[in-house]
């Protein structure tokens, strides 16, 4: 049960039953789809880019625990950065869930991510965690073809 | 087979439990219990044993040797057919092939069928509920022919619309492949009446047999299909190995599927000549050991009786649907009438993915995904579903286990 709190942390639970910027974004004028042909989770990334800079962002989709509570956490951290801090942002998850399990995780520096530390226990949900940030990714990069995870 | 014999009369859980060794493994802290049975069932002792023995005193080559190990293992291979033979109750080992698996099986069929000459404008009929399996070859084949793929719809309890196999089934068709058992719904598809009607329009059928192996009786001559495939692994047989039964005269008029050693009687540069059936099929070294694997496996099975074995798997899916019944929010993803014991579900408010981890935390695997399945999840409309399924080795208390893991599942996620 201990590691199974680790992976569902209360966040994680609170973000999956309400999650933030869960609609549609009307004046998105980029937006991305992510599908994890494995479990079925699709996820919509809309944004809306001004001046270099992350005005709205949104998200849409349908998926477990972790993938709903990672894009609702993702959109609240890329808000109102810039596209390059927004892509770092994404390295930066990208190598806490792939880390080993025996190496700490830094709190400060990943901020609300951390939440999502629990995954590296879970090699099967791993994906879940990542499939909106590399839906992002995609969107920032105007890639409109479908993201997958494998 | 003197164990078996003691259980014909009288089905004990416990003891046929005792001869299943995983099943005594702890898993994440807690007795196993294993409900993916769908996948791939557990292997008795006597399988293990049987594949390890083949390894430790009898391995070598088949079919070439004039040495004491390869006369041995030769013996091996073929009773082996022969075991599959009589527990298929085909009329001739000839009609048994040794293939991978049921996915390598029909893509054998799909393979050689389309060599003997499909035209735009034929047709092969499949169904809604189809593995990918049963699926992708005959795509592939349609794409290789320009033949057209139709497909009979499923209702809304995941059963066969008969009407529209009628409707579908027309001079165009040149073969029907359809499941015989679903492994996401659980269905049983009437089968017999399948067969008959499409046998009044000349149009051959193959069934889909690999998730009806683990649970039903496979008469080949009763049903009179054409084809019938199945995979060993989820007849407590060992993994890679499964079967191809088709009819003698079908057989024949195929053309090989892959070629190589075993396959053929003369080999020059100008002309080769194949093989005699079954070996026509069956190119390079087969999987030895795993056809010992499977023998054993298909004589326990036979050894408890698959009619035992169906009425106490009844009676676990009667008992598993009444149990799950209760559970508030959950909902049943194929409810026809005729099903073996394989239960889809969804949980309203969690996704079927987290279903699983959490059940696995309490030592409970099931299955969640659309298990090869996809265009049964769309017509459902569900990404994924949970699935549960059992064998004869569970038990009534494993589906208490099920029933309370779901409640904390509840519990922890809404």
């Amino acid at each position: 049960m201990d590691e199974l709190r680790e992976l569902y942390q209360q966040v994680i639970l609170d973000h999956n039953r309400n999650p933030k910027n869960f609609h549609e974004l009307p004046h998105a004028n980029r937006h991305s789809e992510g599908y994890n042909p494995l479990c079925g989770d699709r996820v919509k990334i809309y944004l809306d880019i001004e001046d270099d800079v992350i005005r709205d962002v949104a998200f849409q989709g349908a998926g477990c625990a972790i993938s709903k509570a990672s894009a609702s956490v993702m959109t609240t951290l890329v808000k109102g950065k810039t596209v390059k801090e927004a892509v770092a942002l994404f390295h930066k998850f990208q190598k806490m869930i792939t880390s080993d399990t025996r190496e700490p995780v830094e709190m400060e520096e990943l901020d609300k991510m951390a939440v999502f530390s629990g995954v590296r226990e879970f090699p099967s949900r791993i994906k879940c965690a990542a499939l909106a940030w590399h839906t992002l990714k995609a969107a920032l990069q105007n890639q409109e073809e479908q993201v997958s995870t494998e | 087979m003197k164990t078996a014999e003691v259980l014909k009369t009288e089905f004990n859980v416990q003891r046929i439990r005792a001869d299943f060794p995983i099943l005594n493994e702890v898993v994440r802290g807690k007795p196993l219990v294993y409900l993916d049975n769908a996948a791939t069932t557990q292997k008795p002792r006597c399988v293990i044993e049987a594949v390890e023995r083949f390894y430790r005193q009898q391995n070598s080559n088949v079919h070439r040797g004039v040495h004491y190990l390869s006369e041995l293992a030769t013996e091996v291979y073929e009773e082996a057919r022969g075991a599959v033979r009589s527990f298929l109750n085909a009329r001739s080992g000839k009609e048994i092939i040794f293939t991978a698996g049921a996915t390598d099986s029909i893509n054998l069929v799909a393979y050689a069928f389309g060599n003997l000459g499909l035209r735009p404008g034929d047709e092969i009929l499949i169904s809604e509920m189809e593995h990918h399996s049963n699926i992708v070859p005959w795509q592939m084949l349609c794409e290789r022919s320009g033949a057209k793929l139709r497909v009979v719809p499923i209702d809304d309890a995941g059963e066969l619309v008969f009407s529209e196999f009628e409707r579908l089934l027309t001079p165009k068709t040149r073969l029907a492949a359809l499941v015989y058992a679903s492994n996401s719904l659980g269905t049983i598809n009437p089968v017999e009446k399948i067969i008959a009607r499409a046998h009044e329009m000349n149009v051959p059928v193959l069934l889909d047999a690999a998730q009806a192996g683990a649970h039903l009786p496979l008469d080949v001559q009763a049903l009179d299909c054409d084809f019938l495939a199945f995979s060993g692994h989820k007849v407590m047989g060992p993994t890679g190995i499964g079967i191809l039964y088709g009819k003698e005269n079908w057989l024949d008029k195929l053309p090989p599927y892959r070629g190589g050693g075993d396959m053929i009687k003369s080999v020059t540069f100008e002309k080769t000549i194949y093989n005699d059936l079954p070996h026509k099929f069956e190119a390079g070294t087969p999987n030895i050991a795993g056809a010992a694997g499977l023998a054993a496996a298909l004589q326990y099975v036979s050894a408890i009786g698959r009619e035992t074995i169906l009425s106490y798997e009844n009676e676990l899916l009667r008992k598993a649907v009444r149990a799950l019944a209760e559970i508030p929010g959950l909902r049943f993803i194929g409810t026809a009438a005729n099903k073996v014991a394989v239960i889809s579900f969804v949980l309203e408010g969690v996704h079927p993915h987290d279903v699983g981890t959490i059940l696995d935390s309490e030592g409970v695997a099931i299955r969640t995904g659309h298990h090869c399945t996809q265009p049964v999840m769309k017509h459902f409309n569900v990404p994924a579903t949970s699935r549960a399924s059992f064998s004869f080795y569970n038990t009534e208390e494993e589906i208490s286990k099920l029933a309370e893991s779901l409640q904390k599942v509840r519990e922890f996620m809404l």
